[in-house]
C-alpha cells in the first residue's frame, strides 16, 4: 500500500510542477502585455526615407546646386565573422594598419554596440564602390548605403548658397524628434534660411527584421508607412553670369558687391571676397576644409555683404542732400564755398562755390558738412537732439542702422548712432552739429553693410521707396513666394526732392569723380566714396544705378583698403552694370584686365606674416 | 518455453498515440521555427526539419522493431547494454568531436550522436535488472551503494564531458529509488539542500547561518527539550552551515564562468542581455507575445526572425507558446501530464519488478526533461541545455527517447501473457 501512496505522491508532485508552469504561462501570456510590445519592438524597424533635397537655380534657370549620390560604407560588427582582411584592404585601398585603426576607433565611439550598424567609412569613391559591390558577398557584415550629398555646378556664390552639415545635438533636441543623428540640414546661406522648403519631409517605412537586423519584408504591406515629400526647387534671383563676373573682378581683393533690381528688391549679385569653392563642403574631407577656412585670417567664411559694417564715405552725401531738402534747410540752389576743407575736414581742389548738383558731382566735403550742420542746428527745432532725431529718422528710412530682413542667415544691422549714443559720449545737451560733423560726409560712427548701401541706392533709384532685398525669386515655380518681399517701404523723403540729387549722381559719372564708370549709351547715376578707416588705406566705395529713368540695376561696391572710390569700386560696378544691361563686359578690355589683375591682398599677407614674426 | 508475440491490441495504444501526436506536433514546431518565407519546401535535407523527418522515419522503424523483439531480450542484455553505454561514454574522450562547446559527441559517417543518450536507457535497464534480482533488498546498505554507483558512474563521466544538462538527468533516478523504498526524508533532505544551495548563492552564507541559528533557537525554546533533540538540532545546524559555505566555495572556485553566469542570470543577480539572459529574455518575449490564442502556425515573428537562439532544439517550447498561445501551451502541458500519468499507471500494473522499475525510470526521465526544459523557457529554471523529449530537434535524442519509451511499451504488452502462461 505504501508503494501505491508513493505513486500518488509522485503524480501530485508532477501536477504541482505543471500547475506552477500554467500559472507562469498565464502571467506571461495573458496578464502581462509588455512581452507583446517587446516582441513588436524586436521585429519592427523604423526606416527613414530621406527626401531628395530641392535643387537651386539662378533667375535664368541655370542649375547651381543639385544632389549627387554618395556611398557610405557601414558595418554591423557582430556579423563580420570571416573576413579576408587582405582582400578587404586591397579593395578599399587602405593598409592593414589603417583597417585596424579604423576598427579600434569605431569601437571607442559613443553608443557603439556590436549589433548596431555604424559607419565604417564615409563617402567612398565610385570605383571603390564598384569594386566593393563585386565582393560584397565576401565581406559579410559590411553594407554600402546610398545617401545624397550636395554638388555645386559652379564654384561661385558660396556664401549665398551656404552649405549643409550633420545636425548637432542641439538641433536634435530642438527639433521635436524630427532630426536624428546623422541627418543633414542647411547651416548657412539659402540652405539654412530655406531649410523648410529645400529639406522636404522625411518619410517612415516600417519593415520587419530578424534578429540579425536583416530585412524580412514590409509591415502590414506598408499600411502604416508615410511617404517622404521631396524638397522644393528654388530659383534664386541671382544672375549667375553677373555673379561670376563680380567674383572674377573681385578676385584677390577683399570686399563686397551687391546688385539689386530696384523695382523688385531682387538681389542680382552678391559677392563677398575672399570666397571659397562651395564644393569644399562636399566629400570626405569637408571637416578638414572647414577647419582650414575657419582658421584662415582673411575670414573667407564671413559673408561681408550682409554682416560687415563699413563707414559709407561720400556716398552718404546723397542721403544728406535728400535729408537737407526734406528738412527745408537746403534747396537745389543753395551754394556753399569751399576753401579745400571745412574746419578740420579737408577737401580736394575743385571749383567753388557750388550749388547742390555741383557739390554732389565733385563730392565737396565742405558743402555737405554745412548741410549737416544746418540740418542738426536747424532753428526749427528747439533742441539739437530733436533735429538730430529727425535726421536719423530720414537716414534710417532708407533701411540703414537696422536689419533689412534679407532671406539669408547672419545679417548685421550696421550702425546709425542714436542721439542717446552721443549723450552717453558727450553728455546730454553737450553736443551739436560740429561735434559730429564727420557724419555729414559718411564718416564717424556710421556703419553700413554693403547690402544696406545697395538697398539705399535702390531706394534712390525708385525715387523714394525700396522693397526688402531678397535672394529667392521662385519656390517650386511660384513667383514671389513671400508677401513681405512685395511691400514698398517708403522713405521719409518726398519724391520731388530726388530729381536734383539723381541729376547730380549722373554728373558724377558723366564728368565728376567717377567718369571712369561711364558707359556710352547708358545713363548711369552713381556716387563714389572713399572711406577712412582704422584698418589701413581708405576703402574704395561706389554705388550706382542705371539706367537713370527706368532703373534696372542698383549696385554697391566696397573694396577694402584700395584707395579712392573711383580707383576700383567704380570700374567694377561699371563693368558689372554693362554686363547686366548690355550682356557684355569686354568693350573696355584694358579696364577689365586691370581689375582682374589687381591684387590687393599681397600687402595684407605680408603684414600678417610680419606680425607673426614679432 | 516459447513466448508468443503479443497481439497488437496488447500495446498501450494511449501511450503510442500520445507519442505520435508529440512527434508530429514537434515536427510542425521545428518546421515553424526554421521556416523562411523564401524557402517553404518541407523536404530539404539541408534544413533541420528535413533532417528531422528522416530521423522520425528511423525512430518509427526502430520503435516498430522494438515492439517485435522478445521482451526477455532487454532483461538479458541489460548489463551488456549498460557496459556498452559506459564504453561509448569513455570512447568520447578518444574519438569525440566538439560541438557547441560540448565534447560529448561521436561522429560516425555523417551522423553524430551523444553516447549520453544511450547511457540513459542503458542505466535504466541495468538498474531495473539489478533491483529486480533475486534476493535483492533495497533496504540493505550494499544494495543502495551499488545502485548509487550504477547511477553515478555514467553521470560523472558525462560531467567530465562538459555536458552538465545530460548529467543532471541522472538525478531523476532518485524518484525511481523513492518508489522502490528510498526513505522519503532523504528526498526531502535533497530538496532542502537544493533550497539551501539557491539561498547560499543569493545571500551571504553568514546571514543564512545566523538565520538558521535563530530558527533553531526558537524551535528549541518552543518544544520540550531533551538532550537528544538539542544534539540533533545543533548537528543539523552545523551541517547546514558547512554545506552553505561549501556551496559558496564551489560556486566561486569550481564552476566555470558560463555556468556561473547562467545561474546568476536565473537568480536575477546578473543581467546579461547578450548571453544567457538574452536567451531567457527572448524566450519569455516569444512566449509572452503569444497571448491567449497565439499568432497561428508560421505567424510567430519571434520564431521566424530568429530572435530566440536554439529555437528548434532547447527552446522549442517558445514556438508552441508564441504560435499557439496560452491555449496551445496549456493543452501541451495537459497532454504531457496525461502521458506521465499513463506511464505511472502502466508501471504500477506490472507484475515483474524489472518492468515496473524500468517504467518508473522512463517516467522520471521524461518528467525531469519536461520540468527543466519548459521551466527554462519560462525563466523559472536555469538555462541547462536539455531537450524537450519528442519535440526538440535532434536526431539522436529523438531516437533514444523513442527507444526508452518503446522498450517500456513492449515490456508492458506482455503483462497479459504473464497472467495466461503463468509464472515460470
Amino acid at each position: 500500500m505504501d508503494n501505491k501512496i508513493r505513486q500518488k505522491i509522485l503524480f501530485i508532485a508532477f501536477c504541482l510542477v505543471a500547475l506552477v508552469y500554467v500559472i507562469r504561462l498565464m502571467q506571461l501570456q495573458i496578464v502581462d502585455d509588455s512581452y507583446f510590445r517587446s516582441a513588436q519592438e524586436n521585429v519592427l524597424q523604423e526606416q527613414t526615407i530621406y527626401p531628395a533635397r530641392g535643387l537651386i537655380y539662378d533667375r535664368n534657370g541655370e542649375l547651381l546646386v543639385y544632389n549627387d549620390a554618395v556611398y557610405d560604407l557601414s558595418v554591423i560588427p557582430i556579423e563580420v565573422k570571416t573576413l579576408d582582411t587582405a582582400l578587404f584592404c586591397k579593395v578599399l585601398g587602405i593598409s592593414p594598419e589603417q583597417f585596424r585603426y579604423k576598427f579600434e576607433k569605431l569601437k571607442r565611439q559613443k553608443g557603439y554596440a556590436p549589433y548596431k550598424k555604424c559607419i565604417f567609412d564615409r563617402q567612398i569613391s565610385i570605383p571603390v564602390y564598384a569594386a566593393f559591390q563585386e565582393h560584397l558577398y565576401d565581406f559579410r557584415g559590411f553594407y554600402v548605403d546610398v545617401r545624397t550629398d550636395r554638388k555645386y555646378a559652379h564654384s561661385n556664390a558660396a556664401h549665398i548658397m551656404g552649405y549643409i552639415s550633420e545636425v548637432t545635438d542641439r538641433d536634435i533636441e530642438n527639433s521635436n524628434g524630427y532630426y536624428q543623428m546623422g541627418d543633414f540640414k542647411g547651416m548657412s546661406g539659402v540652405e539654412r534660411s530655406y531649410e523648410k522648403e529645400l529639406g522636404g519631409i522625411k518619410g517612415i517605412k516600417y519593415i520587419l527584421v530578424d534578429s540579425k537586423a536583416r530585412t524580412q519584408g514590409r509591415y502590414k504591406n506598408g499600411e502604416y508607412d508615410t511617404p517622404s515629400v521631396s524638397g522644393k526647387n528654388i530659383n534664386l534671383s541671382l544672375d549667375y553670369k553677373l555673379q561670376a563676373l563680380g567674383e572674377e573682378l573681385m578676385q584677390n581683393k577683399i570686399g563686397s558687391v551687391v546688385a539689386i533690381e530696384p523695382a523688385t528688391g531682387e538681389i542680382l549679385a552678391m559677392v563677398s571676397t575672399p570666397s571659397y569653392d562651395p564644393n569644399l563642403f562636399v566629400g570626405r574631407d569637408r571637416g578638414k576644409h572647414y577647419m582650414e577656412l575657419l582658421l584662415d585670417p582673411a575670414k573667407p567664411l564671413f559673408n561681408r555683404t550682409i554682416a560687415a559694417p563699413y563707414p559709407p564715405g561720400s556716398i552718404f552725401k546723397i542721403l544728406m542732400a535728400l535729408t537737407g531738402q526734406q528738412e527745408h534747410v537746403l534747396t537745389p540752389a543753395t551754394t556753399y564755398g569751399c576753401s579745400r576743407g571745412y574746419l578740420f575736414v579737408g577737401c580736394h581742389a575743385h571749383g567753388s562755390p557750388l550749388p547742390l548738383r555741383g557739390g554732389i558731382a565733385v563730392s565737396c566735403n565742405s558743402y555737405f558738412c554745412q548741410v549737416y550742420r544746418s540740418v542738426v542746428n536747424n532753428p526749427a527745432y528747439k533742441l539739437r537732439e530733436d533735429a538730430y532725431k529727425s535726421f536719423r529718422k530720414h537716414i534710417t528710412s532708407f533701411g540703414l542702422g537696422s536689419k533689412l530682413g534679407v532671406d539669408l542667415y547672419g545679417e548685421g544691422s550696421g550702425l546709425v548712432p542714436t542721439s542717446e549714443y552721443y549723450d552717453k559720449i558727450y553728455g546730454r545737451y553737450r553736443w551739436q552739429a560740429l561735434t559730429t560733423i564727420s557724419l555729414g560726409i559718411g564718416q564717424g560712427e556710421l556703419g553700413i553693410t554693403p547690402l544696406q548701401m545697395a538697398n539705399a541706392t535702390a531706394a534712390v533709384a525708385n525715387r523714394g521707396y525700396y522693397i526688402t532685398p531678397h535672394i529667392v525669386k521662385k519656390i517650386d515655380s511660384k513667383l514671389n513666394p513671400n508677401p513681405d518681399f512685395n511691400k514698398k517701404h517708403w522713405s521719409t523723403i518726398d519724391t520731388s526732392y530726388f530729381q536734383v540729387v539723381i541729376d547730380g549722381m549722373q554728373d558724377v559719372v558723366e564728368h565728376g569723380t567717377a567718369y571712369i564708370a561711364k558707359i556710352p549709351g547708358i545713363e548711369i547715376c552713381g556716387k563714389t566714396g572713399t572711406a577712412q578707416n582704422p584698418h589701413g588705406k581708405d576703402h574704395s566705395i561706389f554705388f550706382a544705378f542705371a539706367p537713370k529713368n527706368k532703373p534696372k540695376i542698383a549696385i554697391a561696391v566696397v573694396v577694402e583698403n584700395a584707395g579712392f572710390g573711383a580707383t576700383y569700386a567704380a570700374p567694377i560696378a561699371s563693368l558689372m552694370m554693362e554686363e547686366y544691361l548690355n550682356k557684355k563686359h569686354d568693350t573696355r578690355k584694358a579696364l577689365y584686365e586691370r581689375m582682374i589683375k589687381a591684387n590687393l591682398t599681397h600687402k595684407n599677407t605680408n603684414d600678417s606674416a610680419a606680425t607673426k614674426t614679432h | 518455453m516459447t513466448q508468443l508475440q503479443p497481439k497488437p491490441t496488447k500495446f498501450d495504444w494511449l501511450t503510442l498515440m500520445l507519442y505520435y501526436v508529440f512527434v508530429l506536433a514537434g515536427l510542425l514546431c521545428i518546421y515553424a521555427s526554421v521556416y523562411k518565407e523564401t524557402n517553404p519546401m518541407i523536404y530539404d535535407n539541408s534544413m533541420n526539419y528535413g533532417k528531422q523527418l528522416v530521423w522520425i522515419g528511423i525512430s518509427f522503424f526502430v520503435g516498430l522493431m522494438i515492439l517485435l523483439v522478445d521482451e526477455k531480450f532487454f532483461y538479458a542484455f541489460a548489463y551488456g547494454l549498460y557496459g556498452i553505454g559506459i564504453v561509448m561514454l569513455l570512447s568520447v574522450f578518444a574519438l569525440g568531436t566538439e560541438i557547441k562547446g560540448s565534447s560529448s559527441w561521436i561522429r560516425v559517417g555523417g551522423i553524430q550522436f551523444q553516447p549520453a543518450e544511450i547511457a540513459k536507457f542503458a542505466t535504466a535497464l541495468a538498474l531495473s535488472k539489478y533491483l529486480s534480482g533475486y534476493n535483492i533488498q533495497f533496504k540493505e546498505r550494499k544494495t543502495q551503494m551499488i545502485c548509487a554507483a550504477m547511477i553515478l558512474l555514467p553521470m560523472v563521466i558525462i560531467l567530465f564531458q562538459n555536458e552538465t544538462g545530460s548529467a543532471l538527468v541522472f538525478v531523476a533516478f532518485a524518484l525511481v529509488l523513492y518508489r522502490e523504498g528510498l526513505p522519503g526524508w532523504l528526498l526531502l533532505v535533497g530538496i532542502a539542500l537544493g533550497v539551501l544551495s539557491v539561498l547560499a548563492l543569493l545571500v551571504k552564507p553568514l546571514y543564512i547561518i545566523i538565520g538558521l541559528v535563530v530558527l533553531a533557537g526558537a524551535f528549541l525554546l518552543m518544544v520540550r527539550r531533551t538532550m537528544l533533540l538539542i544534539y540533533l538540532t545543533v548537528g543539523i545546524i552545523a551541517f547546514a552551515s558547512a554545506y552553505v559555505s561549501s556551496v559558496d566555495y564551489v560556486f566561486e572556485n569550481v564552476l566555470q564562468a558560463h555556468q556561473k553566469s547562467r545561474i546568476n542570470v536565473l537568480l536575477g543577480k546578473e543581467v546579461d542581455m547578450k548571453g544567457a539572459g538574452y536567451n531567457v529574455q527572448q524566450s519569455k518575449i516569444a512566449i509572452g507575445s503569444g497571448g491567449l490564442l497565439g499568432k497561428g502556425f508560421l505567424e510567430g515573428t519571434q520564431n521566424k526572425f530568429r530572435f530566440v537562439p536554439e529555437q528548434s532544439t532547447d527552446f522549442i517550447f517558445c514556438t508552441i507558446g508564441e504560435e499557439y498561445g496560452f491555449a496551445g501551451s496549456f493543452l501541451f502541458i495537459v497532454l504531457y501530464m496525461l502521458l506521465l500519468w499513463r506511464l505511472l499507471f502502466m508501471a504500477e500494473r506490472q507484475r515483474y519488478k524489472f518492468n515496473r522499475i524500468y517504467g518508473y525510470s522512463v517516467v522520471s526521465i521524461l518528467f525531469f526533461h519536461f520540468t527543466i526544459n519548459v521551466g527554462m523557457t519560462l525563466g523559472l529554471m536555469p538555462v541547462i541545455g536539455i531537450p524537450l523529449p519528442y519535440f526538440s530537434y535532434g536526431g539522436s535524442a529523438l531516437l533514444s527517447f523513442t527507444v526508452l519509451l518503446f522498450i517500456f511499451i513492449r515490456l508492458d504488452a506482455n503483462r497479459m501473457n504473464e497472467l495466461t502462461s503463468g509464472a515460470d
